[in-house]
């Protein structure tokens, strides 16, 4: 048994050297009957499937090489794994890291008589975009940010952390397109999210809660104390107030969710408790401030607890503490983690010891990843390729099932191609973020969007995403069609393709279109690779992980 | 004889193949079945204001809650104030594109309508309008699929189709639609090698019937259907201009695909921008704009079809309204009541429907909201019998007994 695993283990990373191994060895290997997929290796690709992009080629081996076990614990502490690739990619990209008040220099926003103009229609945004050099633009604020992610879910190696940080950008999520949000964007996501993405749910819940792009994303920086008139400047005078979008959505959306018992009173207490969050000179310097002077400083009642009157910022601070420990919000959680990592409907037994994680470990979310992917509901047959794969999972799967890599360009091209199946990146309008069930994603146009990215990606038609599709099939193996479609099988569809899937395929091996016949019709000639790689990609079985 | 269906799953391929387009044939079919009703649903997601939208100056307590954001009252000759509806009402001046559609009595206005279900979250409020069973979140399907569903069976696999990335929730059931961001785009681009398309198809028309296949079977049909009905060529007629944004585009293709003859008769598209906690403006502003767009996409539509409107009616919706007094950010807040516009087919239209509750202090829903006073399964129940002609509309909405009294909307 171990044995056979190890040369099932042995093919895929002879597979997975491509070129060096001999062609003719590892086509007659992998064109026999498709080897029966041991119960390890199909463990094993059910766990790449979920903790990370999608499996590469010789991936199924590394594991198996160390284990699942302490895969597992590597994948939890990325930090000690080193990525050469990403950090070169991710380096050309200047943007990155740069703190939000250079942001707003390096990428100025139109001048106030242009937006004006764009909004009452005299210029149109092209027009107004036009008027600014190229590497000035602000677009290419959200374009560097959507080639890294692309960049990094194809190549890191620290796969999860990368899941991790789509999953709370879209728990937390804030819309690239919402007024200053996009110039506070890079530095949300690079220092709000990514450090505590693997980290504590109270340091997300904190690091959000207070980062400009959230505070303008949910209009708190313009929550005051009810009885607030503006005491100087041309607003002089005017009455300001309360705004409760912040407060409404961090216990429905953040934390308990929007059955964990809140009630209107609550929403306004919460908002109460955190007037006063507000942002130094959003379009110069975008930095966090609390303004004493416009804060409410009686007494609130959260969930029937008293935060005393005079507490200041601290008052924000202790909402989330209660929040944050409320057994709502450890079921909110789980049942959104065991949802992206097990199945559409999260299995209630696994969702109840997930909460009690939370709960027992204060919000760590290590310790609830493993709770989640050691369970035995992880594992069970119901979960096997139960999850549609969003359009990004989709797109990133298939690069990394080709083994190909993306530069920024390509990077680029992957988040277009998303979008066009329905996920743009960094542009979810509402705070709920992209939803994670099959229904969001499966219609007739979506479906077609993710045929033609098959067919563009496998005909190399994506600028700046290399996939080798010559070297997936020696030229002189192309006179052997069934063996060229088991080998892609193979490489795209590890484990078991579905029979059906696979008999179409094979009948498609009869059009003249896919296989050429010599010139006396008496052999097959030649096999178009790419169009049987786009229908690979293409097809149902593909489309789930 | 040859039903639309044969004829569809028959000889459409085969026409399609030869490069004919037998539009004419397909309006024969539909003749023959007698002309098809069409709904067109517009969802306005983040709740719109229904107190700008349709301004209640007649209101004494309008104008006291919102001293920056309150449209003004309409007076003669000047017409960037608001458009005077019934001496009560009145649009918001952004929305005067509209007026024609009112003068000639195809446009009403439902007012204080939603939900009887009181969340203020918007994803719980939209799910529940789509459903259509507030309060109970477990319903599988949407209300606008049922209504199709309750419709004589017809072989068109664009019954319904939603223009955007996602099938909405009211369209989710059993019936099969089609989602779609663009006509134009609706096919398999197989490059140089064509055989990719019918490789794609046999691989759906295989396996199991679960989401995934179903859907891809539903697909290859609809992009033949499309194909052969020409619908990406059709223009606007009658010198409509739609707007650039995503409404207006969604309206032209529903357009096309009803010019199309393709089977529609439930069609959705929806627009966001409406939640409008800061700056929400008054006559001009942020809400304005939103509502140019509205008021234009709509004109459009209703001019680009023309005659054909006798057959399409339009409904608007959103799943709340807003705070009757505006916020510290001359904004507004989640809400209760807003206003629907219905126009075409047989609407009654040129009059404002349903009970006004009020604006003073002790009429308002918690203090602070417009009341709801017409039940939305009232209005949309009243759509889908008397201009689609579903039988039992109360039955779209399980666990409702129906309305007291019908509004009335259509002669």
């Amino acid at each position: 048994m171990r044995r056979f695993a190890l040369v099932v283990g042995l093919i895929a990373v002879a597979v997975g050297a491509g070129r060096m191994a001999r062609p003719d060895l590892v086509g007659a290997e992998v064109a026999a009957p498709a080897p029966a997929t041991t119960e390890e290796t199909r463990k094993i690709l059910h766990l790449l499937s979920r903790a990370t992009y999608g499996p590469r080629p010789g991936d199924v081996a590394r594991v198996q090489a160390i284990g699942v076990r302490a895969w597992l614990e590597q994948q939890l502490d990325p930090r000690r794994l080193d990525d050469p690739v990403v950090a070169k990619e991710v380096a050309t990209l200047t943007s990155l890291t740069l703190p939000i008040d250079a942001m707003l220099k390096e990428y100025p926003r139109p001048a106030r008589d242009v937006r004006e103009k764009v909004a009452s229609g005299q210029m149109t945004r092209q027009q107004a975009m036009e008027a600014y050099p190229p590497q000035k633009r602000p677009y290419r604020i959200v374009a560097e940010l959507q080639a890294a992610k692309a960049v990094r879910a194809v190549s890191s190696e620290r796969q999860l952390e990368e899941v991790m940080v789509d999953f709370w950008f879209n728990h937390f999520n804030v819309n690239a397109p919402k007024g200053v949000v996009k110039w506070y964007l890079t530095a949300y996501e690079r220092d709000a999210i990514r450090p505590h993405a693997l980290g504590r749910f109270r340091d997300l819940v904190r690091a959000t809660s207070r980062h400009p792009a959230m505070l303008f994303y949910l209009d708190n920086y313009l929550s005051v104390r009810p009885d607030f008139t503006m005491p100087f400047g041309p607003q002089r005078g005017k009455k300001m107030g309360l705004n409760e979008n912040y407060a409404r959505e961090l216990m429905e959306l953040h934390t308990l969710g929007v059955d964990g018992g809140y009630t209107q009173q609550d929403v306004t207490e919460v908002a109460r408790a955190f007037t006063g969050w507000g942002i130094e000179r959003p379009q110069a310097d975008g930095r966090f401030v609390f303004r004493g002077q416009v804060h409410d400083r009686g007494e609130k009642l959260v969930l029937g607890q008293r935060i005393p009157a005079g507490g200041g910022q601290d008052d924000g601070e202790r909402v989330m503490d209660i929040l944050v420990r409320h057994p709502s919000t450890a079921r909110f959680v789980a049942a959104k983690l065991v949802r992206r990592f097990v199945a559409d409907d999260a299995p209630a037994s696994l969702v109840d010891r997930v909460a009690t994680t939370y709960l027992r470990t204060d919000g760590d979310v290590k310790a609830m990843l493993r709770t989640i992917l050691t369970a035995e509901e992880f594992y069970a047959n119901a979960a096997y390729r139960a999850k549609i794969k969003r359009p990004f999972e989709f797109v990133v799967s298939a690069v990394r099932a080709l083994d190909g890599t993306v530069d920024a360009r390509g990077g680029v091209a992957l988040a277009r191609a998303a979008g066009a199946i329905g996920e743009k990146l960094y542009e979810c309008e509402p705070p709920t973020g992209y939803p994670d069930r099959a229904e969001a994603w499966v219609n007739p146009g979506a479906l077609l969007a993710r045929m033609n990215f098959g067919l563009a990606l496998a005909s190399r038609r994506l600028d700046g995403v290399r996939v080798d599709v010559g070297a997936l099939v020696p030229p002189g193996d192309r006179e052997q069609p069934a063996m060229v479609m088991d080998r892609l099988l193979a490489r795209v569809l590890p484990g078991e393709p579905a029979a059906a899937t696979r008999q179409v395929l094979l009948a498609q091996l009869d059009d003249p279109q896919i296989v050429r016949k010599t010139p006396d019709d008496r052999g097959p000639a030649d096999t178009d690779v790419a169009t049987l790689l786009a229908l690979v990609i293409g097809s149902p079985d593909f489309q789930r992980r | 004889m040859v039903t639309r269906r044969t004829f569809v799953k028959g000889g459409a391929c085969a026409l399609v193949a030869l490069g004919s387009a037998p539009r004419f044939l397909l309006r024969a079919a539909a003749a023959a079945e007698g002309q098809r009703k069409v709904l067109v649903a517009i969802f306005q997601r983040g709740a719109v204001d229904g107190l700008s939208m349709v301004a209640p100056y007649g209101d004494r307590s309008y104008a006291t809650g919102r001293p920056g954001i309150a449209i003004q009252a309409p007076r003669r000759g000047e017409s960037e104030r608001s458009v005077d509806l019934d001496g009560f009402f009145a649009l918001h001046p952004a929305l005067a594109p509209l007026m024609p559609l009112w003068e000639n009595r195809s446009l009403a206005v439902v007012h204080a309508c939603g939900s009887p279900d009181t969340t203020r979250s918007h994803f719980d409020a939209q799910d529940y309008m789509e459903t259509g069973t507030p309060g109970v979140k477990s319903t599988p399907d949407g209300w606008l699929a049922r209504a199709v569903k309750a419709l004589p069976a017809r072989g068109s696999a664009f019954r319904a189709v939603a223009l955007g990335p996602s099938l909405p929730r009211c369209l989710r059931g059993e019936i099969g639609a089609v989602a779609m961001q663009n006509v134009a785009d609706f096919d398999v681009r197989p490059g140089p090698n064509a055989a990719a398309r019918q490789g794609f198809e046999s691989m759906y028309e295989q396996g199991v019937r679960d989401l995934l296949y179903g859907t891809g079977r539903e697909t290859f049909e609809a992009v033949k259907l499309l194909k052969s009905a020409g619908v990406a060529r059709i223009a606007p007629q009658n010198g409509a201009e739609y707007p650039n944004g995503r409404l207006g585009q969604s309206l032209r293709q529903i357009a096309q695909l009803i010019r199309g003859d393709v089977g529609v008769e439930v069609a959705f598209a929806d627009v966001g921008g409406w939640d409008t906690h800061v700056g929400q403006g008054n006559e001009k502003g942020q809400l304005a704009n939103r509502l140019t767009d509205l008021g234009a996409a709509i004109a459009a539509f209703s001019r680009d079809l023309g005659d054909r409107m006798a057959d399409v009616v339009v409904l608007t919706m959103s799943e709340f309204g807003r705070t009757v007094a505006e916020n510290g950010n001359r904004g507004t807040d989640h809400g209760h009541a807003t206003a629907m516009l219905v126009l075409g087919g047989n609407v009654h239209g040129g009059k404002v429907y349903g009970r006004w509750p009020g604006l003073a202090r002790e009429q308002l829903f918690e203090g602070r909201d417009v009341a709801v006073t017409t039940d939305f399964r009232a209005l949309f129940g009243e759509v889908a019998s008397r201009h689609l002609g579903v039988a039992s509309a109360a039955s779209l909405f399980p666990g409702w007994r129906g309305p007291q009294a019908p509004l009335g909307l259509f002669a």
